[in-house]
C-alpha cells in the first residue's frame, strides 16, 4: 500500500500531487517529458526532499512534513531502477545484484543463494560473471531489476523501463515484465511517456501534466471519462486483449477476445496480443454496415460524454462485448439521434490498428 | 574570383607560418628538456654505472629513498583520499582557503616549506614542544624525511583524485544509496573503484615527487648519511666530492622517475579495473 501527497519546487517548476495505490498493484504515472515523472521517483526514493507532504508505505511513514519525519534514502526499502539502469560498471552482474545484500550485512552464503535465485528469476543466470558493458540493453535491464528485487523492496520504482531498449528487446521484455510485476506483493510505481505502456501495465494510471495529476484512475475510468485533451488523445483508447487463433483468407490474423473475434494485421501465428483501437477509428451506424469494415460489434449506448476541451466531439460508450468507446462529432451524433439505450453497430477496419 | 584566390593564397601562407612556428617551438622544447638528460646519460658509461651501483654510499641512499618514498606515498593516499573526497563532495564556508592551503606546497620554495616544518616541529617549535613532552623529536630523523615528502607530495595526489571523484557519475552513487549502502561503503566500493585511474595517477605522481624531494628534506631533516640522506641529497653532496657517484645517482633517479611516469601513461585502460578486461566504450 502506497500513499503519498507531495509538493516540491525546483526553480520555476513545481510538482504537486497525491496518489494512493493498493498493495501489489502497479501505479503508472504517464506524462510527457518534463512533466515531473523522474522528480517524483526521486522524491519517493529519498534522493530528493519535498517541501511538504507525506509518503506512507505499508503504514510506515517515510516522510511527513507535518510530523517532521524524513527517512534517509538508504533506509527506505525501495528498489529503484533508473532509466539507464545505473549498473556499477566495475562489478559483474552477480556482484551488482549482491551489492545491496552485502550492504545489509546478509551472510555470504545466503547472499550467493539469493543472488542466483534473483538472476534466475529474471532469466539471466548465465550472465552472472559478465560486466555491464558486456551486456545488451535488455540484459542490463534484467540485471538491474534483479538487483532491485533481490532486496524484496516495499516499493519498486521503475523509470521508463522500456525506453532504453530497442524494439526487439522491448517486445521480448514487455510480456515478461507484466507477469513479473503482477507477481510482486509490493507497490510498483512505473513512470513512462508512452500511453500504450500505461494502458498495458497500469492498475492505476495517473496522468501527469506540468507537475500536476490531471487525472488518476483505472484504465476504464480514463477510457470512458478522460478529463484532459492528453488523456483523451492517448489514454482514452479501446484495448482488446486476446490470443491469435488463426489466419483469414485475406492474410489477417484471427484474434479471439473475451467478446468475440477480431481481425487484425499481425504477422505471427500465435501468442497473446493487445489491440489498440482509437475511438476515432470506430464508425457508428444504426444498421449493420455492409462496407469494408472487418470488425463489427453491436451494443446499446450507455453514455454520451462531451470530450475536453470544447465538447465538439462526443465520446460514446457502448455496452457491447467487449465494451467499446467511440468518438463522433456532435453534429453526427445529433444527426443519427444517438441517445443512451439506443442500439448501434460499431465497426472498425483492421488496417491502421495498433497491435502490441 | 581574384579576391578569393588571393585570400586562399594568404591562407596557405598563414598555414605555413603556423607550421614553422610550431616546429621551432617543439624543437626548442626538446632541446631544453632532452639535452640535460641526454648529457647526463652520455656521461655515464654503462659498465661504470653497473659497477658503481654496488657502492655502499649509493646503495644506502637508494634504500633510504625507496623506503621513505614508499611510506610517504602510503600516507599521502591514506590522508589525501578523504580530503579529496570532502573537497569533491562537500561545500562549507572557508573551503577556499583550505583548498589553497593544500595546493600551497606545489608553488612554495621547498626550502621555505622545510623551514616552516622546522618552525612547527623543531625542538622549540609550535608542535615540537608538545611532541617533545612525549619524548618524540622529529627533526633530523628518517621520520622527518617522510614528513617533508608527504608535505610536498600531498597536492600532487589531492588534485587529480579530487577531479576523479567529482567526475564519478552521480547515478552510481545514488544507486548505491538506494541499495542501502552507507557513505563509507559507497566510497570504498563504488567511488574509489570508479575513480581508480586518478587514484593510481595521483599516487604515482606523489611517489615521483617524494623521490625527487630535496629542499624541504635538507632543511627539515638534514643530510645524515643512512638516516636522512636520500638520493637527491646524495647527488648534491657528491657533486663536490665524487662526480661519478653524482652521475650514477642522477641517472638512477632519472630512470626511476621516467619509468614511473611512462608506466603510468602506457598502462592499458583495463589494468585499472579489477580482474577482467573491459572492452573499450
Amino acid at each position: 500500500m502506497l500513499e503519498f501527497q507531495l509538493a516540491s519546487r525546483l526553480g520555476a517548476f513545481s510538482l504537486e500531487l497525491g496518489v494512493e495505490a493498493p498493495a501489489g498493484s502497479v501505479l503508472v504515472v504517464v506524462g510527457e517529458s518534463g512533466s515531473g515523472k523522474t522528480t517524483l521517483l526521486r522524491l519517493l526514493a529519498g534522493l530528493a526532499t519535498p517541501e511538504s507532504g507525506r509518503i506512507v508505505v505499508n503504514g510506515e511513514t517515510w516522510f511527513s512534513s507535518e510530523r517532521d519525519v524524513l527517512l534517509p534514502a538508504r533506509l527506505r526499502e525501495v528498489g529503484y531502477v533508473a532509466q539507464d539502469h545505473a549498473l556499477f560498471p566495475h562489478l559483474t552482474a552477480a556482484q551488482n545484484v549482491a551489492f545491496g545484500l552485502e550492504a545489509q550485512g546478509v551472510p555470504a552464503r545466503e547472499t550467493t543463494t539469493r543472488v542466483r535465485a534473483a538472476l534466475e528469476r529474471l532469466g539471466v543466470a548465465e550472465l552472472a560473471a559478465r560486466r555491464p558493458l558486456e551486456l545488451s540493453g535488455g540484459q542490463q535491464q534484467r540485471v538491474a531489476l534483479a538487483r532491485a528485487l533481490v532486496l524484496e523492496p516495499r516499493l519498486l520504482l521503475l523509470d521508463e523501463p522500456l525506453s532504453a531498449l530497442d524494439v526487439q528487446a522491448r517486445r521480448e521484455i514487455r510480456g515478461e515484465l507484466r507477469r513479473l510485476l503482477a507477481s510482486l506483493s509490493c507497490v510498483t510505481v512505473y513512470v513512462t511517456h508512452q500511453p500504450a505502456e500505461a494502458l498495458l501495465f497500469g492498475d492505476t494510471i495517473a496522468v501527469l501534466e506540468a507537475g500536476r495529476v490531471s487525472q488518476c484512475g483505472t484504465r476504464d475510468d480514463l477510457m470512458l471519462r478522460p478529463r484532459s485533451a492528453f488523456a483523451a488523445e492517448f489514454l482514452g483508447v479501446n484495448l482488446l486483449r486476446g490470443t491469435v487463433t488463426g489466419r483469414a483468407a485475406n492474410g489477417l490474423a484471427h484474434v479471439s477476445t473475451s467478446g468475440g473475434e477480431v481481425l487484425v494485421p499481425y504477422a505471427e501465428d500465435s501468442g497473446e496480443v493487445t489491440v489498440i483501437v482509437h475511438p476515432r477509428q470506430i464508425t457508428l451506424s444504426l444498421e449493420r454496415p455492409a462496407g469494408s469494415a472487418q470488425n463489427v460489434f453491436a451494443g446499446d449506448i450507455e453514455e454520451l460524454l462531451p470530450e475536453p476541451p470544447d465538447g465538439s466531439r462526443i465520446r460514446v460508450s457502448l455496452a457491447s462485448h467487449p465494451p467499446l468507446v467511440a468518438e463522433v462529432t456532435r453534429e453526427s451524433a445529433e444527426a443519427m439521434g444517438l441517445v443512451p439505450g439506443r442500439r448501434v453497430h460499431a465497426s472498425f477496419k483492421a488496417a491502421g490498428l495498433t497491435i502490441q | 574570383m581574384s579576391r578569393s584566390r588571393s585570400s586562399s593564397a594568404r591562407g596557405v601562407a598563414t598555414g605555413l607560418l603556423v607550421r614553422a612556428i610550431t616546429a621551432v617551438a617543439v624543437l626548442l622544447m626538446f632541446v631544453l628538456l632532452a639535452t640535460p638528460f641526454l648529457a647526463l646519460v652520455l656521461r655515464a658509461s654503462p659498465s661504470r654505472l653497473v659497477s658503481r651501483l654496488g657502492d655502499p654510499a649509493v646503495l644506502e641512499a637508494l634504500r633510504l629513498s625507496l623506503l621513505t618514498s614508499a611510506i610517504a606515498t602510503a600516507i599521502v593516499v591514506a590522508i589525501g583520499a578523504p580530503v579529496a573526497y570532502l573537497f569533491a563532495t562537500r561545500d562549507w564556508p572557508g573551503k577556499r582557503p583550505l583548498e589553497v592551503l593544500v595546493d600551497l606546497p606545489m608553488v612554495l620554495p621547498p626550502t621555505v616549506a622545510g623551514f616552516a616544518l622546522l618552525m612547527a616541529f623543531g625542538r622549540a617549535g609550535l608542535a615540537g614542544q608538545a611532541l617533545g613532552a612525549f619524548g618524540i623529536t622529529l627533526p633530523f630523523t628518517t621520520a622527518a624525511v617522510v614528513v617533508a615528502q608527504v608535505f610536498m607530495a600531498l597536492p600532487f595526489f589531492v588534485g587529480p583524485v579530487r577531479a576523479g571523484i567529482a567526475s564519478v557519475d552521480r547515478r552510481f552513487v545514488e544507486a548505491a544509496v538506494t541499495l542501502g549502502a552507507s557513505e563509507p561503503r559507497t566510497f570504498f566500493r563504488v567511488i574509489l573503484p570508479l575513480a581508480r585511474r586518478s587514484v593510481i595517477a595521483g599516487a604515482a605522481m606523489s611517489c615521483a615527487r617524494s623521490l625527487g624531494e630535496f629542499g624541504a628534506t635538507i632543511t627539515f631533516a638534514g643530510n645524515l648519511p643512512g638516516t636522512t640522506q636520500t638520493m637527491p641529497l646524495a647527488v648534491y653532496l657528491s657533486l663536490q666530492t665524487d662526480l661519478e657517484a653524482a652521475v650514477v645517482l642522477s641517472v638512477l633517479l632519472l630512470l626511476m622517475s621516467f619509468g614511473l611516469l611512462l608506466g603510468l601513461r602506457s598502462a592499458p585502460a583495463g589494468w585499472f579495473w579489477n580482474r577482467a578486461r573491459v572492452p573499450a566504450r
